[in-house]
């Protein structure tokens, strides 16, 4: 292979800091799960570039489990979303502190 | 030394990831985190796992993304274009995700994974279900419990209680 694992990790690296950045910096609910997305599939990358280079085909499986584990989360992150959007008629999360206890 | 195909995947996914979080428009952005998930598909290929790279094309691509899409088209037009963030707490992140760019590229670049290369070939998918139906079977009953968990509570959730059933259907 071309590609070594260092420059799969490397682009992992980027992603994870730019949804970092993400979480940081937005308050829109939406784009907040956008970066968690990203964030995810920075995992699911790492995942299997270190599952193809040991090899083992742990990696894989794992990632398989992550991607669905994923979806299921963001079924339920997007139902929330629109549960706060019709009590509070806005996706800016500053507006949603008044639903702590 | 990477090639020519890593590279421009290497573009797409993180120039997307970028304008996914920075477009003005939302369904503009969400159309870029489409384009993130297929860089990450492709990568899954380069990495001889087409399994995985078409579960992710059909479950990230195929549902995740048009879900995000259909949600974004549920908010009130203004707020869709609507950038709420301060500018102190953006160049803040911005020095954060460099921070974390740097030092862990730094650990990574400097640790033994450079040396880790392989002539093997790849695993073969049929091991995925082999591993799936027997080492990890507990692991699957649990999953597809939490899927269907999470999708009843998903419906339970977003199902208003202030329309009666005889309003629902005219």
């Amino acid at each position: 292979m071309t590609n070594e694992l260092v420059d799969f990790t490397l682009v992992s690296v980027a992603m994870l800091a730019i949804g970092i950045y993400g979480l940081a910096v937005k308050r829109n609910f939406i784009r907040m799960l956008f970066a968690v997305e990203i964030i995810i599939n920075a995992a699911n990358l790492n995942l299997v570039a270190f599952g193809r280079f040991l090899p083992h085909a742990g990696g894989q499986t794992l990632a398989l489990f992550s991607i669905a584990i994923a979806a299921a989360e963001v079924a339920v992150g997007l139902s929330l979303i629109i549960v706060a959007y019709r009590m509070y008629q806005n996706v800016d999360i500053a507006d949603f502190r008044s639903l702590k206890g | 030394m990477a090639d020519a195909t890593f590279l421009a995947l290497t573009v797409l996914t993180i120039g997307s990831a970028i304008a996914a979080l920075e477009m003005r428009s939302l369904i503009y952005g969400s159309i870029a985190l489409m384009g993130t998930l297929g860089g990450i598909a492709g990568f899954f290929f380069l990495l001889d796992a087409p399994f995985v790279a078409l579960f992710q094309l059909a479950v990230y691509v195929g549902s995740i993304a048009v879900l995000i899409l259909f949600t974004v088209m549920l908010v009130k037009r203004e707020l869709i274009f609507k950038m709420i963030e301060d500018r102190r707490r953006k160049f803040a992140g911005i020095g954060l995700m460099l921070i974390i760019m740097v030092s862990l590229g730094a650990v990574f670049l400097d640790s033994g994974i450079k040396t880790i290369t392989t002539d093997e070939p790849s695993v073969d998918f049929r091991d995925i279900g082999k591993n799936f139906v027997t080492y990890y079977w507990p692991a699957l009953i649990l999953m597809g419990l939490v899927l269907a968990g999470s999708v009843t509570g998903a419906l339970v959730l977003a199902r208003r209680e202030d329309v009666e059933d005889d309003q629902r259907t005219s």
